[in-house]
């Protein structure tokens, strides 16, 4: 059995799968670690998956469908921002009320603008020269015959934690997440810090969206993501925090994921909804052995006011 | 005659004003959220007042509207009561969908186990709820033990376990409770139906020849145990040590531990509550409205997206289980009036969907201005004494000396 579940096949599909997991993921460790849990994540991705498809649907433009999403995670970044940091709202459930928003006017517009179902011409494989014409142990086959948003998404672990551990501003974030009225006695803008690591979180959950629409499904129907965005959220704590960690338990969960897709393949006799069920109910397991939490950012979902 | 108000009606007057000027941010969260969906129904192109009108149409037009209406709150009172006590005890429960699930398939179970057995109605409706209450406590206890126990974040472990509901549930309508009827290839994933003596009656009035309300209409009892369980809870929550130690959890966590309360103890039992509330939606759903669990499959197949709509409806009625009751009734309308809206001017049911996210965050971002309210009224010092009070003691003491 083992042989059937680590194929070269099963491993390519992790790897593709978990693109999404990845830009979600390091979009909202950014948010989280300035202190601002953003759980409207699924909701953005819907509205930035939307934008994507009927963006590459109308004008066959990949590049546009791709800065429509950008730009969709933008604004609803700017909002959601704008909500939790500036009038101070409760986050968790502001961000269900985002959540909400992003489902339904998802599946309005396609209604309206879509109404059946239809397909695009996605993101096409790169392989790359050379690299991918690895026979060993299937390397080639596993890493490097993908579309470019998954590189895209591989690449941008390493500079997440660059930016995050290496940077002016990756310090600035850390700071105001810790401890933000030290930050704010030592001159840094609080509000200023946490809007930007939110808008780029919404940026992060846009381009989530697309690589679902435009990249790995090419599809779009209501509630494309089926709560994928939640997890992300729950990879973050997982991850403690940290780009490296997002990026394993996103591969954890791709691959569970891509077992699921094979489940009748691999073990018949196991009803299909328990290969559903189980990535939810591995992100609970998963979370009980993440509770330690002294990583854990100390400012997260509290609103900064200053003392008088 | 001439009016003279007693002391009495001063107080209420001037209780009615106060009410009037705290619920304020509530009423421009409403107006705010039906300005969004104005712009919104012109983009669509769409008359926003022929969409209302339809909406308002649709909803209340006709006894048996009324009666839909009606029939689609109950759900969601049922939860909002719930998400009432787990929201005031401090725990942001999400997990409305998957406690209401749990609580149907335990209620339906047990109907359909016992109705041959128990004969006499009541007592078998009775068993089926306090099944159904059981499983849905213990559903939503899991996700307050983790949070209590193991720092496992409420809303994600909520989110989670309503998918994994959804699946079990989908797993046993399509194999262990699957309708013996049923068995074939192209099955619709239902149960069996329930004895009739596990039937909630129907709820109409009729007095003779000339008056009747709700006949031949599907309105339920319900709505009854809907409305004694709000009147209950708010007792529990407000007039009992129980509620008073919940609410104290909610509002100050470490003042609470200071006090002597078992926080974790709380929090447990605030989502026990919440999820058993849930678990009766579900049962109730089951014995008053389709005498079966069915689902189309979709996650929303059988809850009808109750689960959430609680959480927006509880928020609205201020997290009060009093104020949950117009509030469901509301969101009832809306549910029930969307679909006249899609039939009359074409523009999809999901708008509500939409307009119940934006009702959220405005009525969530209205909160802060109602903290700051009450807290400038708290730091402005009412009389000289009080301001006196507030004095440092050295202050004090060097006045005194000179």
């Amino acid at each position: 059995m083992i042989d059937q579940i680590l194929t070269a096949s099963v491993l390519a599909s992790a790897i593709r799968l978990a693109t999404p997991y990845i830009f979600a993921g390091l979009g909202e460790t950014f948010g989280q670690r300035s202190g601002v849990l953003n759980l409207g994540v699924d909701g953005i991705m819907l509205m930035g998956a939307f934008a994507a498809f009927y963006t590459v649907f109308t004008t066959q433009s990949l590049l546009l469908g791709v800065l429509a999403a950008l730009l969709v995670g933008l604004l609803l970044g700017l909002a959601t921002a704008f909500v939790s940091v500036t009038l101070k709202a409760e986050q968790g459930i502001s961000g269900i009320g985002f959540y909400l928003f992003g489902l339904g006017m998802s599946e309005l517009l396609y209604q309206k603008l879509i109404g059946t179902p239809k397909s695009v011409t996605g993101f096409p494989p790169l392989a790359i020269p050379g690299l991918s014409d690895i026979e060993f142990l299937g390397i080639g086959q596993i890493f490097f015959r993908h579309n470019l948003l998954v590189y895209l998404a591989f690449a941008l672990v390493p500079i997440s934690a660059f930016i995050l551990n290496r940077t002016t501003f990756g310090l600035k974030i850390r700071a105001v997440g810790q401890n933000p009225e030290a930050a704010d006695a030592m001159g840094v803008n609080v509000a200023r810090v946490r809007y930007m690591t939110v808008m780029l979180g919404g940026l992060m959950a846009g381009l989530a969206g697309a690589s679902l629409s435009i990249a790995l499904l090419n599809v779009f129907q209501q509630n494309l993501t089926s709560g994928l965005g939640f997890i992300a959220v729950a990879l973050v704590y997982f991850g403690r925090w940290r780009p490296v960690g997002v990026l394993l338990g996103a591969l954890l969960f791709s691959f569970v994921n891509a077992l699921q897709l094979q489940a009748s393949v691999i073990a018949p006799n196991i009803p299909s909804e328990f290969a559903v069920m189980a990535p939810y109910a591995i992100t609970i397991i998963a979370l009980v052995f993440a509770s330690k939490q002294t990583e854990k950012p100390t400012a997260l979902t509290k609103p900064f006011e200053r003392g008088e | 005659m001439n009016f003279r108000p007693s002391a009495v009606t001063l107080v209420f007057f001037k209780t009615f004003a106060n009410s009037l000027l705290n619920a304020w941010p509530l009423l421009l969260a409403i107006a705010a959220a039906a300005a969004a969906a104005s712009l919104l129904l012109l983009a669509l192109n769409a008359n926003p007042i022929q969409a209302f009108s339809s909406m308002l149409q649709g909803a209340f037009g006709t006894t048996n509207a009324t009666a839909e209406t009606l029939v689609k709150a109950i759900p969601v009172l049922f939860v909002a009561i719930g998400i009432c006590v787990a929201f005031r005890g401090g725990v942001v429960n999400i997990g409305g969908e998957g406690q209401m699930i749990a609580g149907a398939v335990a209620g339906v179970t047990a109907a359909l186990t016992l109705g041959p057995i128990i004969t006499f109605g009541p007592l078998l409706i009775a068993l089926c709820l306090v099944c159904g209450f059981l499983a849905g406590a213990l559903y939503g206890g899991l996700a307050g033990f983790l949070k209590a126990y193991f720092n496992v974040n409420e809303i994600l472990s909520t989110i989670m376990l309503n998918q994994v509901a959804v699946q079990m549930m989908n797993f046993l309508l399509n194999g262990p409770l699957l309708d013996p009827a049923e068995l074939g290839t192209n099955h619709i994933p239902k149960t069996a139906r329930i004895v009739q003596w596990a039937e909630l009656p129907r709820l109409s009035l009729s007095l003779g020849d000339n008056f009747e309300l709700f006949t031949r209409t599907r309105l339920h009892f319900g709505l009854v145990l809907g409305i004694i369980l709000a009147i209950v809870i708010y007792v529990l929550l407000w007039r009992t040590t129980i509620g008073y130690r919940i609410r104290a959890v909610g509002q100050n966590e470490r003042a609470s531990r200071y006090a002597g309360i078992n926080v974790r103890r709380q929090i447990v039992l605030a989502m026990f509550l919440a999820g058993g509330i849930a678990g009766l939606a579900g049962v109730v759903q089951v014995l008053g409205l389709q005498y079966r669990l069915q689902t189309d499959g979709s996650p929303t197949g059988f809850t009808g997206n109750a689960g959430f709509n609680g959480i927006v409806a509880a928020l609205f009625g201020g997290l009060n289980p009093l104020g949950a009751i117009p509030a469901s009734v509301v969101f009832g309308g809306l549910l029930v009036g969307a679909q006249k809206m899609q039939r009359d001017l074409g523009v999809s049911a999901a708008l509500i969907t939409a307009i119940n996210g934006l009702i959220v965050v405005f009525v969530v971002s209205s909160q802060y201005y109602i903290r700051q309210r009450a807290r400038r009224r708290l730091a402005a010092p009412t009389s000289p004494a009080a301001a006196a009070a507030e004095r440092p003691a050295a202050a004090a003491a060097l006045e005194q000396q000179a």
